[in-house]
């Protein structure tokens, strides 16, 4: 294993090689996160499927093994499925799903009967296009990949200078079009973009397994970032990553496709960028889902003692405090964590137990609960009249705090607090200036 | 008796609330309007009462009892636009598809199945599209094999998601009529609308909603301007122009 | 019957079992499920065969429904924590095919399953793999494999039609009727796994998604009835397994490419001469228009 593995550092050809399947990555992880962007990812299995017939049809017109002839071949079939894919929408009431289905499968089975036809013709697999279909990235000789590297390198190029271009086409076509660039033109190049990353790849990865080089380390880098720049740097990097790995893995075992390896080593970054990854990674997600969870409910349990005391005081009357299955009624929360909630908020001194199951708020929490009612409510009719307040865009940004809007506003959104008879009544003794006090907590809770 | 109960009905996409806390009772034998701003979560109750998106809480009976168990009590008219109009299907086996709750599992419809449906489609005036195929339909006709549908489910309470829109003016009448025919036979009908100028014409009840419950009640007390601008808000010179709409008649 | 027989016979289970499937696929947009699917029982077989060290048929069945139903859960999975559902097929199948592809390349050695079999299948030698029962020849085992899985299809569509029907057309409505939608969804996906898996082996894997999707498609340009569909899409299947069989032996090619050949080429003819929905008929029917309204 060492051996080979000096060998592989030492030999000219293998160095080639994994360059070659570098650049590939790289590229494909560029291209692969616009293709994600514009939903297109099934589009490059369809291409790389039909790219087989391309490639045998080359070899029978040209009579030899040939990477510049191959390469040619792929992408015309490539993009000729493109265009049935889009005429077979079009013209008729078969939808995308189908079309693409139907157009890589028979164009898969015409590259499937060009391929027995070369076999038997030329005694065995001297063509070598079987290693197009799980790709054999040791197969590749120096010639093959110097064209493969310099067509990565040219498509990573046309990418880069075209950014921003590709960026407002993937974003907002329409826009695109409105301020006057040639959107019909840019689709046609990040078509074209899709089609050269695959066919370059085809010897590497195999038709197969191609599609997962535009999708899944794109895929995977959508989990670090919120940026398209950022994206497709790591998309490339995870490109680049798991194509180098994947070859190094296949040459050093016998008989081992390098297009399964490539994959499987991408698919390891995906998932632990999907379990892993900051802020968007199931993990933190999960973490902050249950943060949340606790704090919704004591939001909750604070909010309904509040709604409780508050029908109690327009009734002038005064209970002996309230049951745990009344708030079970009016709010989704299970009782464990009813009564964890309860215990907890015990403790900061906000609830006091009554009797058996029956709890009231204190002072102290009717103070706090008296901020999260406002807020709630204030939150309530903001979203009432969103569109009045759309400029402040709250709900984007969970984090601003609706007492931090301007007073003007505030007053206007308290002014229909009132209208819609939503104003919360009990207020906190502190602020409840000269007004009837609620008078459990002007005799009891004051203490 | 109060032919649907909705209580304390909330229903949360992440943690934005799309309805709150809607709690009201609706007589049995009444046309109800459903009526609100856009975003105000009309079509939710409705998919929220017949469980269609998740509730975090609360919960609806319909003749006293959960959902549930009253389930063939029902019938659900969607919007068009939620269905591909391509299925390769005619509009009489549209119509019979109201029948399955009926029908039960691994049967198949009946000849009295089939008669019923046609029946429906004859309300509807549509019994000579019978074996039409309904993407050949117009979006009025394709409307009215929905409430065809509807009315094959022999449904004591229905609930119709925006009916009207997109459809003309001979279709807007049928159903109408057929609503008002309904109501005659003692069925309540919830239909969520939008169109502030002809709910003093079409319906006796209304339920003004937005994210709350406003108000409900019959036309006449509760279509009011004050409430009008409770479940409008702050649109103001939207509101101006409804004003006449209030105080015609 | 004879050699030729065994093989159109075996074909044309194919293409009935793959055509009926195929429409509900086709219906409820998810075709490419069904292109998932056809890669991924790959590895329920490999996986299959390792666990019980056996070719048997039935190990095979299991293993490829197992996956199969694991493919369609994982892209749904993918698709509600936030994965584009197109991206979220991509995912999966892709990387559960490369797993099965290493695992058949470790230890393929020993199995008589090897990669191109897996693709194109070997339908030239189901015709030597019987199955005798106390020296009763009873004909190839793929034969009795392909006619199981075609009766049970037949009989769940049979008990199932409606709720198929309806939990396809208008899923909101078939839930407020109270049809278990997901049950339907993971029954059509058990099915959708028994019948690819049972094809693998005449087939192989890629050409299991041409006879899924094309003749339902065919079909779908040339009706408007369900039962219609489903049944020209059944002779869309066996006439594509009879006209790829003969284009084969003409020109000594793949059998099960030709079948896919075969397959869009009838498609490709429907799509343009189809007397309700074919590129023709529609033209024609717009010039009259254009020549009535001038």
């Amino acid at each position: 294993m060492s051996e080979t593995l000096v060998s592989i550092w030492t030999d000219a050809n293998t160095q080639w090689v994994l360059i070659g399947t570098l650049l590939l990555g790289l590229a494909s992880g560029l291209i692969g996160s616009f293709a994600l962007l514009k939903k297109q990812s099934l589009i490059g299995d369809a291409m790389a499927h039909a790219a087989l017939p391309g490639i045998c049809i080359a070899f029978l017109i040209h009579g030899a093994k040939s990477m510049s002839w191959f390469i040619i071949g792929a992408a015309l079939s490539g993009l000729l499925a493109t265009f049935f894919i889009e005429k077979i929408i079009k013209l008729s009431r078969i939808k995308e799903d189908t079309s693409i289905g139907l157009v890589l499968s028979v164009f898969f089975g015409f590259g499937i009967v060009l391929l027995t036809y070369i076999n038997h013709q030329s005694k065995g697999n001297q063509s070598g296009i079987d290693d197009f279909i799980f790709g054999q990235a040791a197969s590749l000789v120096g010639a093959d990949v110097k064209l493969i590297s310099a067509v990565a390198v040219l498509l990573i190029i046309i990418t880069v200078l075209l950014f921003k271009e590709l960026k407002l086409l993937t974003f907002d076509p329409q826009f695109a079009q409105g301020i006057g660039l040639p959107t019909g033109l840019l689709n046609g190049l990040l078509m074209t973009l899709i089609v050269g990353v695959v066919v370059i790849g085809l010897q590497a990865v195999g038709v197969i397994l191609m599609s997962a080089m535009l999708i899944t380390p794109a895929i995977a880098a959508r989990y670090w970032t919120e940026r398209l720049d950022h994206m497709v740097i790591i998309a490339g990097a995870i490109g680049a990553f798991s194509g180098v790995f994947g070859t190094l893995l296949s040459t050093t075992t016998k008989g081992m496709p390098t297009g399964p390896l490539i994959i499987v080593a991408a698919t390891i970054i995906f998932l632990i960028s999907m379990v892993f990854a900051p802020k968007r990674g199931l993990l933190v997600k999960a973490i902050h889902q249950s943060r949340l969870r606790k704090q919704v409910a004591r939001e909750q349990v604070l909010q309904t003692l509040y709604d409780f005391t508050e029908q109690e005081y327009v009734q002038y009357k005064v209970g002996n405090g309230f049951h745990e299955q009344q708030i079970m009624k009016k709010r989704p929360i299970s009782i464990s964590m009813l009564q964890k909630v309860l215990s907890s908020l015990e403790k900061e001194e906000l609830v006091r137990r009554t009797g058996d199951a029956l709890w009231c708020l204190t002072e102290k929490g009717l103070t706090e609960a008296y901020h999260i009612t406002l807020r709630n409510r204030l939150m309530e009719v903001y979203l009432m009249n969103e569109m009045t307040y759309a400029h402040f865009n709250i709900r984007q940004d969970q984090s601003m705090d609706l007492l931090q809007l301007p007073e003007k506003v505030l007053t206007e959104l308290k002014q229909l607090l009132k209208q819609y008879g939503r104003e919360p009544l009990v207020l906190p003794e502190k602020m409840n200036a000269g007004k009837r006090s609620y008078h459990r907590y002007a005799s009891i809770g004051g203490k | 008796m109060n032919s649907v109960t909705v209580e304390n009905v909330t229903v949360a996409y992440h943690r934005k609330p799309v309805l709150q806390e809607v709690s009201f009772s609706v007589p049995e034998g009444k046309l109800i309007g459903i009526i609100g701003p856009n975003g105000a979560g009309k079509s939710t109750l409705i998919k929220a009462i017949l469980g269609l998106v998740p509730r975090a809480s609360g919960n609806v009976y319909i003749y006293g009892k959960p959902y549930k168990q009253q389930r063939k009590l029902v019938g659900y008219v969607p919007q068009r636009g939620s269905v591909d109009w391509d299925f390769p299907t005619n509009a009489l086996d549209v119509v019979l598809m109201g029948r399955y709750g009926h029908i039960g599992w691994f049967k198949r419809p009946s000849k009295k199945d089939v008669e019923f449906a046609m029946s429906c489609l004859e309300k509807v005036g549509m019994k000579e599209y019978a074996n039409r195929q309904i993407s050949q339909l117009s979006g009025g006709q394709q409307q009215r094999v929905f409430l065809a549908r509807a009315l094959a489910q022999d449904a004591t309470v229905y609930f119709m998601d925006e009916p009207f829109v997109g459809v003309d003016a001979a279709t807007e009448k049928a159903i109408i009529s057929l609503l008002n025919e309904l109501k005659a036979q003692g069925k309540t009908v919830l239909v969520v609308h939008h169109d502030l100028q002809t709910v003093k014409e079409y319906f006796d009840w209304v339920l003004l909603l937005n994210m709350r419950k406003i108000a409900i009640g019959p036309t006449e007390e509760t279509f009011t301007l004050e409430n009008l601008q409770k479940t409008y808000g702050g649109r103001l010179t939207f509101l101006n122009q409804q004003h006449a709409i209030v105080n015609q008649q | 019957m004879s050699y030729e027989g065994w093989i159109l016979l075996t074909g044309s289970l194919v293409g009935i079992s793959c055509g009926i499937v195929g429409c509900f696929l086709i219906l409820r947009k998810m075709a490419m499920l069904a292109d998932a699917i056809s890669h991924t029982v790959l590895l329920g077989i490999v996986g299959a065969y390792l666990i019980s060290n056996s070719l048997e048929g039935i190990y095979m069945l299991i293993g490829a429904a197992i996956v199969g139903i694991l493919t369609a859960f994982f892209v749904q999975l993918l698709h509600s924590s936030g994965v584009q559902s197109d991206a979220a097929i991509g995912v999966v199948f892709t990387s559960l095919f490369a797993v099965g592809v290493i695992l058949l390349s470790l230890f393929g050695g020993k199995v008589h399953l090897d990669t191109d079999h897996a693709l194109m299948g070997e339908i030239t030698f189901i015709p030597w793999d019987i199955l005798e029962i106390n020296g009763i020849y009873l004909g190839p085992k793929a034969v009795w494999m392909l006619g199981a899985v075609l009766v049970l299809n037949l009989i769940i569509i049979f008990l199932f039609y409606k709720e198929i029907k309806i939990s396809s057309f208008d899923p909101d409505m078939a839930v407020a009727l109270g049809i278990p939608v997901l049950f339907i969804h993971y029954l059509l996906m058990g099915m959708l796994s028994l019948t690819t898996v049972a094809s693998f082996d005449s087939v192989g894997a890629i050409l299991v998604v041409a006879m899924l999707i094309v003749p339902g498609a065919t079909a779908y340009l040339l009706t408007d009835k369900l039962s219609v569909m489903l049944i020209i899409s059944a002779l869309v299947g066996v006439l594509s397994a009879f006209a790829g069989y003969f284009i084969a032996t003409i020109f000594n090619v793949s059998i099960s490419g030709s079948m896919a050949v075969a397959a869009g080429v009838i498609f490709a003819i429907t799509f343009v001469f189809s007397p309700t929905h074919g590129l023709l008929s529609r033209w024609l029917a717009r010039k009259r228009l254009q020549n009535k309204s001038a």
